[in-house]
């Protein structure tokens, strides 16, 4: 059932699942008594919904969309039981996801077949876009690709050395100018240095920034023309990382990245903790951009494709 | 994302002119409305609904009379007040008595600690104290490397064991370090971890155990959605911190985190950070933060925005002139073409009080301001200067001038007086702003805050 499972060791996984039971009682055993005997949506169902997805970050707006989605499905279709309802409310929420025209990707699959297939790596301040970098340069290598790490974050104390330490721990290739070098030129120099060295992928890092200010987002696309001007389809990713513990600024994160460089993907990180990252419902759906990754917690390996089903469930955990 | 709270409450209550008494069945659409602008504020659904209720008691409680004062007005007051005061009084100083003083910084990986330590330790050596870094974070790649990078940024030594993977034992030597060398101040930064790793947990109890400091900060990042509660707690439970630190409040996030914080666990909030440069670290302003979750405006940070684009003297002046009541349309015109540059209009307008009304009809791009301008444009300069000089004769003059109608003049005079009164009385008392006509709400009562505008809508 839950993406976590996997990765938890038997004891941190009950504690998680002691926690969990509590919110899962509440929901299914209203959810049950709120449905009884009745053909259409009870009132304290519906409420009792509404707690569950905004506690979980999901958003007004977003809310109000599932709850009228459900009611019109019930309506259309009528339900039988517990289990039915369940079922077309577990639907109604995947299918928001769906309509950005992305079916889940199975496995590591490059987002270009092209060489180098170049992935630029966005978000505001600790998001996880190193640590992603770094596992996802892993599941790369893992396949037999040969990978670089560009590093583009020129700017935070140490960055250049975190990324370089990725690189080791992975095996593969790292490319930097140093810090408090132009990003813009380390990421062409990094795009040069995989096609030269003939590498499958280029991942390059970027310092963190807050979407609000306007000199570093015009940075940032500075940094995207910088690797077009070297390879014309590149880069072939734009990839935004969110951490699942904010809040409804993350919306705005992602309006405001997706103005300054098209992102086509989102990684959702930190889903090892008690928050469960609601927002990226919204956010997949407003802007029509997929969930490709989540993190779950800061080893290599742990790093998962997204599962638009599993996400769901692990709301009404 | 709501406008002016205080918009919205007047429109809530709009359809109650001439009924004299705040009744559970009148208020009910606004205390929905404050609940909706909580919730999107990111303030904890459970404690929102909490808050909202306390706040529908006082009102009711409240012997004022509709006809008098503004029941919007009164609402958005109440409100204000409610949570200026849970956010708490006074601004609470950190303790640095101890010889050394010891300082433990404890949050959730990505939160900004070290950031913050770097800040705190250039704050006290800025105050004559000598301060001494510790770095604790023995677990992500290169975090030694990051402090240590701040350190000489700042003129602070750091304190490190390269080789040691023992963070108790690193703290504790660090402090002999502290006493032998004559540092009063010792600053503990951890690595990050997660509420529900327990061995993780186990080891900042451990590192307080040993250290005993006379300070434990949970530092948290301002953009924490529902899950901020569950995260103080479980800290506060195992290292009982005693103030709280919030960053990234640079951004645009409402930081309805913060009121989360405070109302489940109590603890003070003793900084607030908001930038990656070691200098910018404040002292926390609950009336500020109050306004903020409100989504009500802040001059404050206006200005202080401005000020990251145009010179200090621009914005002091611009500052000094609200406060004097004497913004003028010259200063507004300057303000479209300043804000034009610095491109995010949007979220810039949304710190201007009042300032929404005036362009909530207008598509807003790089154009939105043209009508705008063509009116001031026809002004002479004396009334550029002068807004009260506009009579009936130069209103006229000036409509000519631009080509639009004598009621759209009035129109944007009316407006602009408004904002002006309002700006000038949020820069004088944070604790309060007025509003006027807003937009109509509806709906009725009840338990979910979703309901009544889905109603809206299929209307
Ligand atoms: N628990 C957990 N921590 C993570 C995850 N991803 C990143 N982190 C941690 O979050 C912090 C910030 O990560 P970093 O990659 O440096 O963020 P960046 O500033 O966006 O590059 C580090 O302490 C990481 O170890 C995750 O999926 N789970
Ligand atoms: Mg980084």
């Amino acid at each position: 059932m839950s993406f976590f499972n996997r990765f938890f060791n038997k004891e941190k996984k009950e504690d998680l699942d002691k926690g969990l039971e509590k919110t899962k009682s509440n929901f299914f055993g209203k959810l049950a008594k709120a449905v009884a005997g009745k053909k259409t949506v009870d009132i304290s169902f519906l409420d009792e919904l509404e707690s569950v997805l905004i506690s979980s970050d999901v958003g007004l707006d977003t809310t109000i969309k599932i709850l009228d989605r459900l009611e019109e499905e019930v309506n259309k279709e009528g339900y039988i039981n517990t289990n039915e309802l369940n079922e077309i409310l577990r639907s109604t929420i995947v299918q928001l996801l769906s309509e950005n025209n992305t079916v889940d990707i199975e496995d590591y699959t490059l987002p270009s077949t092209e060489t180098p297939c170049v992935i630029l790596v966005v978000g505001v301040n600790g998001v996880g876009k190193t640590t992603t970098i770094g596992k996802l340069a892993w599941q790369y290598k893992q396949q037999g690709k040969k990978v670089v790490l560009g590093a583009g974050d020129t700017f935070r104390a140490a960055a250049v050395d975190q990324l370089k330490i990725w690189s080791e721990r992975v095996g593969c290739d790292f490319y930097s100018k140093g810090m408090n070098t132009d990003p813009a030129a380390v990421a062409y120099e990094t795009v040069k240095y995989a096609q030269e060295n003939k590498c499958d992928v280029a991942i390059i890092d970027t310092a963190g920034r807050l979407h609000t200010k306007i000199n570093l987002m015009k940075e940032l696309s500075k940094i995207k023309k910088s690797i077009s001007k070297r390879m014309e389809t590149a880069p072939h990713e734009v990839l935004l990382v969110l951490d699942a513990t904010t809040g409804q600024n993350a919306i705005e994160q992602a309006r405001h990245f997706t103005e300054a460089t098209d992102v086509t993907a989102l990684a959702l990180t930190k889903l090892d903790g008690t928050a469960k990252g609601g927002v990226a419902l919204g956010i997949s759906d407003q802007f029509k951009v997929p969930i490709k990754y989540i993190g779950v917690g800061e080893k290599i390996e742990q790093l998962q494709v997204f599962n638009k089903r599993a996400f769901v469930d692990s709301l009404f955990q | 994302m709501f406008d002016n709270l205080s918009d919205r409450l007047e429109g809530a209550f709009k359809s109650l002119r001439g009924e004299n008494k705040l009744t559970e069945l009148n208020i009910a659409q606004s205390i929905k409305e404050i609940r909706r602008a909580l919730v999107a504020a990111d303030v904890n659904y459970k404690i929102a609904k909490e808050f909202t209720d306390t706040v529908k008691d006082k009102a009711l409680g409240q012997e004022n009379v509709l006809s008098s004062v503004k029941p919007g007005q009164l609402m958005v007051k109440i409100v204000q007040d409610e949570l200026t005061a849970l956010m708490g009084g006074e601004a609470a100083e950190i303790n640095l008595k101890g010889k050394p003083t010891v300082i433990l910084i404890a949050g959730l990986q990505g939160s900004g600690k070290t950031t913050f330590s770097g800040k705190l330790a250039n704050f006290l050596k800025k105050k004559k104290k000598s301060p001494l870094l510790v770095a604790c974070d023995v677990y992500r790649p290169a975090a030694i490397n990051q402090i240590s990078v701040l350190g000489e940024q700042i003129g602070v030594p750091v304190y490190k064991e390269e080789e040691n993977k023992d963070p108790v034992e690193i703290a504790l030597k660090a402090i002999g370090h502290a006493k032998d060398h004559n540092f009063d101040v010792v600053i503990v930064d951890t690595a990050g971890r997660l509420s529900i790793d327990e061995a993780m947990m186990t080891e900042i109890s451990n590192i307080r155990e040993a250290i005993q400091p006379e300070e434990t900060l949970f530092v948290v990042d301002s953009m924490t959605g529902q899950d901020a509660v569950n995260t103080a707690k479980a800290f506060n439970d195992v290292i009982n911190y005693d103030g709280v630190v919030l960053t990234k409040l640079d951004g645009d996030t409402r930081g309805g985190a913060a009121l989360s914080i405070k109302y489940t666990v109590g603890k003070p909030i003793k900084f607030v950070s908001s930038g990656e440069k070691m200098d910018t670290l404040d002292v926390f302003f609950p009336d500020r933060m109050a306004q903020r979750i409100l989504g009500m405006g802040d001059i404050t940070s206006f200005v202080e925005k401005a000020q990251e684009q145009f010179d200090e003297k621009e914005a002091k002046r611009l500052e000094k002139k609200i406060r004097k009541n004497k913004f003028d349309f010259n200063d507004f015109h300057d303000q479209i073409n300043q804000i034009r540059k610095m491109g995010d209009i949007k979220s810039l307008l949304k710190m201007i009080p009042g300032m929404g009304k005036l362009t909530r009809n207008l598509d807003i791009d790089n154009n939105a301001f043209k009508k705008v301008e063509a009116i001031i444009q026809s002004m002479t300069p004396q009334e550029r200067a002068n807004p009260e000089l506009l009579n009936m004769s130069r209103k006229n003059r000036i409509a000519g001038g631009c080509g639009q109608t004598i009621n759209e003049i009035n129109m944007f005079i009316k407006q602009f007086d408004e904002m002006r009164k309002m700006m000038h009385k949020m820069s004088k008392s944070p604790g309060f702003a007025g509003g006027a006509a807003g937009v109509p709400g509806g709906g009725a009562g009840g338990g979910r805050i979703s309901r009544a505008r889905k109603k809206k809508k299929r209307r």
